[in-house]
């Protein structure tokens, strides 16, 4: 029996999300059962040539060369999945998306003149079409599990959309910003995590990105009651999934109301 | 509102039975009775911050001496200067944990060598559930509404097999609109124990009436004394006085035809920029019952299970049918959760949804008010806009 090929490919990013792949232990052998690892430079020095039936793609586009390696991978799978913050928001590099990269390269660097990078961090699609985005930073494994099992069955992945809060209730969570006053980015945040911060009596962080019908401004504002600065909001809302356009924008937003209120 | 006589309750069973009077060590001895039956008793215990439901198996789990203050978007804790059992309301969860637990398997699949055998989901714990207010006796009896005609399994499984001791309120919550709902803050039916806890004058004692046939054996195993009239009198009087302490309030009078002639009120889309889609008024509505339908199987498509899980209608999956969601923006959302929750649950279940418990005014993160959002409606109502304003003009020349 052949069995469908898997390529697992990295942009810029920090190796977490592929290694999630790994950290299946339970499920590894399980997984190597069904499918062949075919491309996976982190797992195996063995690469076997294109086509591959699924590809997961890990990491931003920060470089021209990125940019035309992608193409390539996308002409050599028929299914392209993203996987990670940073190959579906752009991640926290995108940062420097509001900034001038060359600044930053004369400060860092002794010779910012070997560096060949672009002014931006984007996502995977914005560059080629991509089937499926699993979020997070990291993804979840058993998220990624799901959609890899999905895919081998021919079915839609079970992934919600829906924000954090659902899966604190789920889970029994009494609802931390009602309960303690903390700030929560979790109303406007997509669920993957099990709702790993609220468990433990922390604010989500937002590392699944935004929610499918984010009302930031309503969550930013009720932050301020509870005692947030604009500059905290713009901070919150600029972290691992910065660039996606929900949080860029209100991030945008907090900042410019930042600068007519005069206090930085 | 209540006879401040001292009246005995006729149980559902139709037997009249006399209040009896316990104290703390007489509700150890009802924990353990209902132990002792073969109940998993569950009731309110302090978690973390909260009042949440989970095993109990003496007085000592309860939230002994705890209050919980609440307004909208806002919950605490505070110790009280008394040893109260039962000195708090209602937390973020509702009997809905056990009765419609998420995540449950509907049944499970084994690939067998020509085909697939099936292995029937676990035989649930038979509940006991101890310190239910009567908004959520009745918010119960409502969810017994919408399950026990389509014989859901999953529901009467757990919920047949129920004991339910409920506690009738003496101190409601600010968000607490029971009263206007008709659901408390006494209990009347649905339950086989109502106690009322007494706290004054150097006196700590609990009212314990019986409302079925088994209720009236568990109480008959305890030590429990006839209750005098005085002690009746007492114990009704600060339920009557709960009622008028009720921190909110909401207009039932023409509700349905309210809601349904002001489905195009523009007001919908003012609340829907303030709501989040969050979901969490839904989760923690005690009568709230929209689930979807799971299938999950092994990598090596060896087994597969169908679960059945919570879901809410503020989510876009909820409403989504070829080509998208139907109702995308939030104020529609918004919208179909209060006008079914307050009009068309009255032409589908022939009661209204909504048992004023007060927890989606708690628990909404930015703190939206049902019963302020229904007075908005109220005051904007488009049946009363005055003639001569452009909306009615128009409306006219058509």
């Amino acid at each position: 029996m052949t069995l469908p090929t898997l390529a697992v490919h990295k942009f810029a990013s920090c190796d977490g999300c592929q290694l999630s792949l790994l950290d299946l232990e339970d499920e590894l052998l399980a997984v190597a059962g069904v499918i062949q690892i075919a491309n996976f430079m982190e797992a195996s020095r063995e690469v076997l040539p294109p086509p591959y039936d699924v590809t997961l793609v890990e990491g931003s586009i920060t470089t021209a060369h990125d940019a035309e390696r992608i193409k390539q991978i996308r002409e050599e799978t028929p299914v392209l999945i993203t996987i990670g913050a940073c190959a579906t928001a752009g991640g926290i590099q995108a940062l420097r998306n509001w900034k001038d990269v060359d600044d930053f390269s004369r400060y860092v660097y002794a010779h910012p003149e070997y560096l060949d990078t672009l002014q931006t961090s984007t996502p995977v699609a914005d560059h080629v079409s991509v089937d499926f985005e699993l979020r997070g930073c990291p993804v979840s494994k058993y998220q990624l599990l799901e959609v890899l099992v999905a895919f081998l069955q021919g079915r839609r992945p079970n992934i919600p959309t829906y924000s954090v809060c659902v899966e604190c209730k789920l889970k029994g969570n009494a609802c931390v910003m009602v309960s303690q006053g903390i700030p929560c980015l979790g109303p406007v945040t997509q669920a993957g995590c099990d709702a790993l911060c609220p468990t433990y009596d922390r604010g989500c962080f937002g590392c699944f990105g935004p929610m499918e019908t984010p009302n930031t401004a309503a969550l930013a504002d009720q932050w301020k009651v509870m005692g947030a600065s604009d500059r905290e909001l713009v901070d919150a809302f600029r972290n691992f999934n910065a660039w996606s356009e929900p949080f860029r924008k209100e991030s945008d937003r907090r900042e410019a109301s930042i600068e007519i209120g005069g206090v930085r | 509102m209540w006879p401040l006589v001292p009246y005995t309750r006729a149980s559902q069973d139709g037997e009249v039975t006399a209040p009896l009077v316990i104290d703390r060590e007489g509700v150890d001895a009802l924990i353990g009775e209902l132990i002792n039956r073969g109940y998993e008793v569950v009731g309110p215990t302090v978690r973390g911050q909260t009042i949440l439901y989970d095993t109990i198996t003496s007085t000592g789990d309860l939230p002994v001496g705890i209050r919980d203050r609440q307004e909208a978007g806002t919950y605490r804790l505070e110790k009280r200067d008394d040893d109260a059992l039962f000195g708090y309301v209602v937390g973020p969860q509702s009997w809905k944990q056990f009765l419609t637990p998420p995540g449950t398997v509907f049944w499970k699949g084994l690939r067998t060598e020509d085909g697939f055998e099936t292995v029937a989901p676990e035989e649930p714990p038979k509940y006991a559930f101890f310190g239910a207010r009567p908004c959520d006796v009745a918010a119960m009896k409502i969810q017994d509404d919408v399950y026990l005609p389509i014989e859901d399994g999953l529901y009467t499984s757990r919920r047949k097999r129920s004991f339910t001791v409920a506690v009738n309120c003496t101190e409601p919550a600010s968000t607490c609109f029971c009263a206007s709902m008709g659901t408390g803050p006494d209990v009347n039916e649905g339950y086989d124990i109502a106690l009322t806890e007494v706290l004054s004058g150097g006196q700590h004692y609990f009212l314990a009436e019986a409302g079925s046939d088994e209720g009236t054996d568990v109480l008959a195993a305890l030590a429990a004394r006839d209750a005098r009239d005085e002690e009746v009198v007492k114990a009704r009087r600060l339920v009557v006085h709960a009622a008028d302490q009720m921190g909110r309030k909401l207009e039932t009078d023409g509700l349905k035809d309210l809601l349904y002639a002001n489905l195009e009120n523009p007001y919908w889309a003012e609340i829907g920029e303030r709501c989040l889609s969050c979901t969490n008024c839904t989760m923690v509505c005690p009568t709230c019952f929209c689930s979807t339908v799971e299938d999950r199987q092994a990598l090596d498509g060896s087994s597969a299970e169908r679960v059945r899980t919570w879901d809410s209608c503020f989510t876009l999956d909820f409403s989504y049918i070829h080509g998208g969601a139907v109702r995308s923006s939030a104020g529609a959302r918004y919208r179909q959760w209060l006008t079914h929750k307050l009009a068309s649950w009255q032409d589908q279940f022939d009661s209204i949804g909504c048992v004023g418990c007060g927890r989606c005014i708690a628990w909404c993160p930015v703190g939206i008010d049902i019963t302020k959002e229904v007075a908005a409606i109220r005051e904007r109502d488009i049946r009363l806009v005055s003639v001569g304003t452009p909306i009615v003009k128009e409306a006219a020349s058509e």
